[in-house]
């Protein structure tokens, strides 16, 4: 096994009140994909920071190449060779690919910057990762999330990265692209750069790592292990210091034969879906299942009103909602887990409890005076009911985890006593401890008479937690039955096969 | 699982609104520090009851208008057209013809007058933003630069003088040797402050501007509230164009020169976050205060205009940075 290329070995930092990290030892090599794993609050963010020089440890060392390191701001960490490519991208929109990739070090004579030279030197950049159509005058807002990531990397190459640390990356991916982006890691790898990989999916961990760290409360406690072997349960029981089932909680009551609450009959909206059709009885979960830029979402928004419909109708309760009113559906009964939880979810520098209350406010007001207590109480009451972590509803929403801010949202609901849940993605950023947490807690709501409505580009997750499920392909459903007579693989042939015959009908037209 | 301490960088504080003490305490030394110069150097002359209400009934007008902007850059937006407002509706509420009017049904009318047309101001600049989707700062732009035009127009460019003897009374009386405007300013600091922290309508506010997708998904109606917020302001900027006209006798479309730039400086050195999600009432009145009391002051010390304003401006960039810092402490 070659000399570790970074080694860090017991390090602490603390921020008042938290133990971030307690401890952390890591051992990067060149030419590998190294994986961090753990929940979120393990430690993971923290630790990056470190890497990239953001935060400064209180205790234990870093040795680079051989050498002690310190770093004391980002520069100094990426002057010794360690670039990291965050979850959000820290990219200017408004500049050029190339700026972007100079961007800190500019190429420049007398302060006069040289677009030729710096173009460049970004197009070999861009070529050496297997991306040459991207062009580097065009502008960085206009390219996808995952042309984004390529600027990121040729970033990192420009500085002569030996690591390179990897938040995440592919979240804001499609399938396709996570395919694109792990060629693209294969080849820094094969070049003797060392990659850290931080992700919550298991299944990408298998595919790209080579070996493994998992962190627990900002220790770690289990380092070197083989990425590809190493058992599922093995991982979920280092992370969460406990045996988890992979197990989704099944229905244990039959179905109650009710009339279906929501019916949704004919919607569409042009150039997004059409013609989708499905009802939902109470205590019955639906699952929508497809690939990102299927449709899913905007169905989901739409039956909501956030996005108004032009065809077809949405009736809760045999009362058609109005087309486009969010109002008109909340006072129905509705409520929407959004996918992007923190932009469309949660004001994050507010209270649990006032985030909880947002939708039902004019419930704890007398003549548009707020009633504090009563409101203060009731969410609180709500955020017990679904187990918000810490127990603490004047917290600032922004310092809990993914899965907490998760369960702010659905407690919001349950406070409004919604009748109709609409989950899109409830378990994205969710580490995998969490993850069964909210699926029981899925699982309890509808047996309580909720219909749910869940959406999730995890297949998997669709199918086991859902009593129904709906295949959706390029905005229409190209399937639906239940759940427990389809498996992944046929839902996977389903939208392939749909994809086909659509591109044959295009070229019909054409 | 323990994941609850999700250490983001420097979380600005782990508990809500914990940190309006440390925010308004910063405003208090500094105020304190003001009056302790207005002692040394003007000594009875600063101290005196007569100076003292000079002060507040100097603030009184503006403040108002401060405590309206509060609200309004609370929700996320920015008024620019607050001072060329009060010009207007004091023009257009001491023109011949609604002076007529108020002869004879009495000096409501010029009060009503001037609100309404505050109100309506106020409407039209909400419902540009929320419905037009201009951007606040174009469309509150292009009110100041009409407003103030459309005030010259009905003034000719004349002072108007007000005669109506009710009004005169009314407004100019002294309840205990205080002027009524000042009692008006204590009351719209009262209202203001429970509206913003007390109602479902200030939990809107905070909501819009926090987050305004989150606020929408949740079932609030952004847009209509928006308007709101804009026709709250428009109201205080005609209520202070009442309370000018009462203080100058006069109404004219040179009134509120500035006073957009007043009226933000104070609510931002209040605490207020320009970016929205954040605000607090009384920062502002402690705001509008340290203004007022600095002219005062500089006045009392044949200080020309000039050196004034470089005083605010500095004055400004300490009061933020001074409250950046206690925030800063006080969350850690």
């Amino acid at each position: 096994m070659p000399a570790p290329l970074l080694q860090l070995t017991g390090i602490v930092k603390e921020f008042p009140g938290v133990r971030a990290l307690d401890g952390v030892d890591l051992v990067v090599r060149a030419g590998e994909v190294h994986c961090l794993l753990g929940q979120n609050g393990a430690g993971k963010s923290t630790l990056i920071k470190v890497l990239a020089g953001a935060y400064q440890p209180d205790e234990g060392e870093i040795v680079m190449d051989g050498e002690h390191a310190h770093f004391a701001d980002p520069q100094a960490a990426l002057a010794a060779g360690i670039a990291t490519i965050y979850q959000e991208l820290d990219l200017v929109d408004g500049l050029s690919v190339a700026d972007n990739i100079f961007l800190g070090h500019e190429r420049s004579r007398f302060g006069f910057s040289r677009v030729s030279d710096s173009n460049r030197a970004a197009r070999e950049l861009l070529v050496s990762l297997g991306h040459p159509e991207i062009r580097p005058s065009r502008e960085t807002g206009s390219l996808s999330a995952a042309g984004k990531q390529i600027v990121s990397m040729a970033r990192a190459l420009s500085r002569q990265a030996q690591v390179i640390v990897m938040d995440e990356p592919s979240a804001v991916l499609d399938p396709d692209e996570v395919g694109g982006l792990f060629r693209v890691i294969e080849d820094l790898r094969a070049s003797g750069k060392a990659i850290v990989y931080i992700s919550h999916r298991l299944e990408e961990i298998r595919r790209i790592g080579d070996r493994l760290t998992v962190l627990k409360d900002g220790r770690t406690v289990a380092a070197d292990l083989p990425a590809r072997e190493t058992p599922t349960s093995e991982l979920i029981a280092l992370m969460t210091g406990r045996e988890v089932s992979a197990e989704y909680p099944r229905r244990t009551t039959p179905l109650p034969d009710a009339e279906p609450l929501l019916v949704v009959d004919g919607l569409g909206r042009t150039d997004e879906f059409e013609d989708v059709s499905f009802s939902v009885r109470p205590g019955e979960i639906v699952g929508l299942a497809g690939l990102v830029g299927a449709g899913r979402s905007e169905i989901v928004e739409t039956v909501y009103g956030a996005r108004r419909a032009d065809r077809g109708t949405v009736t809760v309760d045999g009362r058609t909602l109005r087309r486009g009113s969010v109002d008109a559906a909340v006072a129905a009964g509705l409520g929407l887990c959004p996918e992007e939880r923190k932009s469309q979810g949660l004001v994050l520098d507010e209270a649990v409890y006032r985030n909880i209350s947002l939708a039902s406010l004019p419930r704890f007001s007398r003549f548009g005076a707020t009633r504090d207590s009563a409101e203060r109480s009731a969410a609180h009451e709500a955020s017990r009911t679904v187990d918000v972590r810490p127990d603490d509803p004047d917290r600032v929403v922004r310092t809990l985890s993914g899965g907490n801010q998760q369960k702010v949202v659905l407690a919001r609901w349950l406070l409004r006593s919604c009748r109709v849940l609409l989950l899109d993605e409830p378990t994205r950023g969710v580490d995998v401890g969490a993850r069964s947490e909210i699926y029981t807690l899925i699982r309890t709501l509808a047996d309580e008479g909720l219909a749910v409505v869940v959406v999730s580009s995890d297949i998997d997750e669709v199918l086991g937690l859902s009593d129904r499920v709906l295949v959706v392909a390029d905005g229409r459903v190209v399937h639906s039955g239940p759940s427990a007579e389809i498996d992944a693989h046929n839902v996977l042939d389903r939208i392939l096969a749909s994809n086909e015959s659509s591109h044959e009908s295009e070229g019909d037209a054409a | 699982m323990t994941g609850d301490t999700q250490t983001t960088e420097a979380a600005p504080a782990k508990r809500a609104g914990s940190m309006g003490v440390a925010r308004n305490l910063g405003l208090v030394v500094a105020l304190v520090i003001l009056c302790g110069v207005g002692l040394i150097t003007a000594g009875d002359r600063f101290a005196s009851t007569n100076n003292i209400i000079t002060v507040l009934s100097l603030a009184s007008a503006i403040g108002v208008v401060a405590i309206g902007m509060t609200f309004v850059i609370t929700g996320g937006g920015i008024d620019l057209s607050v001072g060329a407002i009060v010009a207007l509706a004091s023009v257009w509420a001491s023109t011949t013809g609604t002076q007529a009017m108020a002869e004879s049904v009495g000096w409501i009318v010029i009060v009503t007058t001037a609100i309404g047309v505050g109100i309506a101001c106020g409407v039209i600049n909400g419902l540009l933003i929320a419905y037009g989707k201009i951007v606040p700062f174009i469309a509150t732009l292009a009110m100041l630069a009409s407003a103030r035009g459309l005030a010259e127009i009905i003034a000719d460019r004349k002072t108007q003088i007000i005669r109506d003897q009710g009004f005169r009374d009314a407004l100019g009386a002294r309840p205990f040797g205080v002027p009524v405007i000042v009692y008006i300013f204590a009351i719209v600091v009262i209202v203001g402050w429970f509206l913003l922290n007390r109602t479902t309508f200030g939990r809107r506010t905070f909501a819009v501007g926090g987050n305004p997708e989150a606020a929408r998904l949740a079932g609030i109606k952004v847009q209509r509230h928006t308007v709101y917020l804009y026709a709250l302001l428009g109201a205080t900027c005609g209520l202070a164009a009442v309370m000018l006209m009462s203080r100058t006798q006069t109404g004219s479309s040179t009134h509120g020169l500035m006073w957009e730039l007043d009226a933000i400086a104070a609510v931002v050195i209040g605490g207020t976050l320009l970016s929205g999600g954040r605000g607090t009432v009384i920062g502002t009145l402690l705001g509008v205060l340290i203004f007022t009391t600095l002219t005062n002051v500089f006045t009392l010390n044949n200080l020309s205009t000039s050196v004034q304003a470089v005083a605010k401006g500095v004055i400004i960039v300490v009061a933020v940075l001074l409250q950046q810092r206690l925030a800063n402490r006080s969350s850690t």
